[in-house]
């Protein structure tokens, strides 16, 4: 046998296209019983294009050299102390949400693209959706990594997966992943691959990673350089997915185009958590959210739709809304936070009288007018010693399953009120948008698991809300929750930078 | 089509259904114009409480930390339930007067705007 190289085109066909097989006494839809349910209609999967052009044995490589340089860098933070050098103990916080609501989504991702990579009748669409599935299991991974530092000095961290499958706010990214992996395999691709990885991720990963280079985490960014390379390759088989679906077959356009409106929706509603974490948890601020919606959605996403437009599909039904939100949606999930705080693994504060006036300077159309006058409002309740907590659960969203926090963008003080009866039922939302999403598929959506509700049923515990919190949650009650000022995490911070205490502080000012 | 399901006839499990509630029946309560209160709350009530029960109790535990709320006129407060203009009897029960599970009920209490009138 000749052991001739094979060149790069010849190995790219062995290691995808060629691994393929003739079916020869199994039927097809035995195989892919999942293919045709969804009423997509495929006619040829050799016209699919393979957007990675990458073979594993090239993959393996590359990531392995990726992940040398990432935990060099993380050892020499933990080594250096890199946790004393961050801006404020207030901005980990920010980090607490991601490891808690984000990380496990990409648990949750890999395991979505791993099943849809079995389901895919087309070999090309199958090895991507290993390739991401590998990738997205890398991202926890090393996220878990990049963050473990910070649980050793900071508290909130300790039980993340349990709290994640548990907690009321983190059912929010919880129930959106359950929502897409629990569709069939061409409504994942294009809620994960398309809507999330494509249109929306940006709105993600830059202001988390942008704040975490802002507020000197070398350990997050560093992952987010690692991973930088694996969302370009998600973002082009976000693409690929549409085009293709669109090119097979013009039945397949109404049924794309529902779905981009629903995750599209879905999706914004997610980043609520995103907004006010650029808006209120980073003392260095990067941009506002309404700065990054207008550059990564409307700018970005108005430039992909228009590239759409010619397959017949328009922007998502709902853009209009979600962009009217983009003055207020920050300020809005930031009162929720502040209203539960008590109930919450990471903390809550109000900003500084700076930071209030960037808040204004950024949204002059809304900050004082309906937002500065509550917020002064809590600081002089928590000057007075009696710091503001909704001693009542909050109603939820029968579909994205926030708190209904959110106001009508005709009315911007009146909370936005849906109501749907379904079945002798009534379920309630907190927009259109949750609204028709329920409406059109509601078997699957009076299934949702909402926190309230469950502690309400009794099958979280109790009897008391501390029981649900501490035991069912595993919150560390005073320590995990509650405001930062006066919390554990404020006071090792102050130590370690010989900082006075806020009863210091007081003393010395009388 | 109420699903896209593999599997014919799908349905789902009602998660929320009365029955699942020991008796008692979910209320929600908003005050129109109070955001500070972020969202409108969630009780868990027996239907045949007296809709005075609800004002008295229920809803003072809510809502007092707000300033407004010792200045609310109780003869004078809008009442919807589920949307629609709602004139309650104070001892007749939730059930009675149509406040069955999940119904929301908003309380408007004009000239009572919030927090230097900013609907908080």
């Amino acid at each position: 046998m000749s052991n001739r190289k094979i060149n790069m085109k010849e190995k790219y066909s062995l290691l995808t296209r060629d691994l393929e097989w003739e079916y020869s006494y199994r039927d097809y839809k035995e195989i892919f019983p999942q293919e045709e349910f969804e009423g997509i209609k495929i006619t040829d999967w050799s016209k699919w294009e393979d957007p990675f052009r990458l073979t594993m044995d090239a993959y393996w490589k590359y990531q392995a050299e990726k992940e040398k340089k990432l935990y060099a860098i993380l050892d020499a933070f933990a080594q250096n102390n890199g946790q004393q050098n961050v801006t404020d103990a207030r901005y980990v916080n920010a980090i607490k949400l991601f490891l808690t609501g984000i990380s496990p989504g990409e648990h949750q991702a890999a395991m979505g693209f791993g099943h849809v990579g079995r389901q895919l009748g087309g070999v090309g669409a199958r090895v991507a959706c290993q390739m991401q599935a590998i990738d997205e299991l890398r991202h926890v991974q090393t996220q878990i990594h990049a963050m473990s530092h910070y649980n050793k000095f900071f508290d909130g961290f300790q039980d993340f997966p349990h709290m994640h499958d548990r907690v009321w706010y983190l059912s929010v990214p919880k129930s959106f992943f359950d929502d897409a992996r629990t569709a069939g395999p061409f409504e994942y691709m294009v809620a994960i691959g398309f809507s999330f990885e494509y249109v929306l991720t940006n709105l993600l990963f830059v202001p988390f990673m942008s704040g975490a280079a802002y507020n000197g985490d070398m350990a997050t960014v560093t992952f987010g350089f690692s991973a930088q390379s694996d969302e370009a390759r998600h973002m082009t088989l976000g693409l690929e997915i549409i085009k293709f679906l669109l090119e097979q077959h013009p039945d397949n356009v109404p049924i794309v185009q529902r779905w981009i409106n629903k995750w599209f929706w879905r999706g914004t509603r997610m980043l609520a958590l995103v907004a006010m974490m650029m808006d209120y948890m980073l003392p260095n601020k990067v941009m506002s959210w309404q700065e990054a919606w207008e550059v990564y959605f409307e700018e970005a996403g108005g430039s992909l739709f228009k590239d759409l437009a010619r397959y017949g599909i328009e922007m998502p039904a709902y853009a209009k809304t979600a962009i009217a939100e983009k003055e207020h949606i920050s300020h809005q999930a930031w009162s929720i936070f502040y209203n539960y705080g008590h109930a919450a693994a990471f903390h809550t504060w109000m900003p500084t009288e700076e930071e209030m006036d960037w808040l204004s300077e950024k949204y002059p159309n809304t900050f004082d007018k309906y937002y500065r006058p509550r917020f002064e409002k809590w600081r002089e309740m928590e000057a007075a010693g009696e710091r503001f907590y909704n001693p009542t659960l909050p109603m939820l969203c029968q579909t994205c399953q926030i708190p209904m926090g959110f106001t009508d963008m005709e009315d911007p003080t009146s909370t936005s009120y849906r109501q749907s009866e379904y079945d002798g039922e009534r379920y309630n939302f907190c927009s259109d948008g949750c609204k028709d999403i329920f409406d059109y598929e509601p078997e699957k959506y009076v299934q949702s698991w909402l926190p309230v509700h469950q502690i309400y049923q009794g099958n979280c515990g109790g009897p008391d809300i501390e029981d649900v919190l501490g035991d069912y949650y595993k919150i560390n009650l005073g320590v995990d929750n509650m405001d930062f000022h006066g919390s554990p995490d404020e006071q090792r911070w102050n130590a370690w930078h010989n900082l006075p205490s806020a009863e210091e502080k007081l003393k010395r000012a009388s | 089509m109420t699903v896209a399901a593999i599997t014919p006839d799908y349905t789902g499990e009602r998660r929320d259904r009365l029955e699942n509630f020991h008796g008692n029946q979910i209320v929600y309560v908003g005050w129109d114009q109070h955001l500070m209160f972020c969202s409108p709350v969630a009780f868990t009530l027996a239907p045949d409480t007296p809709f005075s029960t609800l004002v008295d109790e229920v809803i003072s535990g809510a809502f007092s930390q707000h300033p407004d709320f010792a200045e609310i006129d109780w003869g004078k407060v809008q009442w919807h339930l589920n949307n629609q203009p709602f004139a309650p009897e104070r001892d007749k029960s939730l059930i009675e007067q149509g406040v069955d599970h999940k119904s929301i009920i908003r309380m408007a209490t004009p000239g009572l705007d919030g927090i230097k009138g900013s609907g908080s």
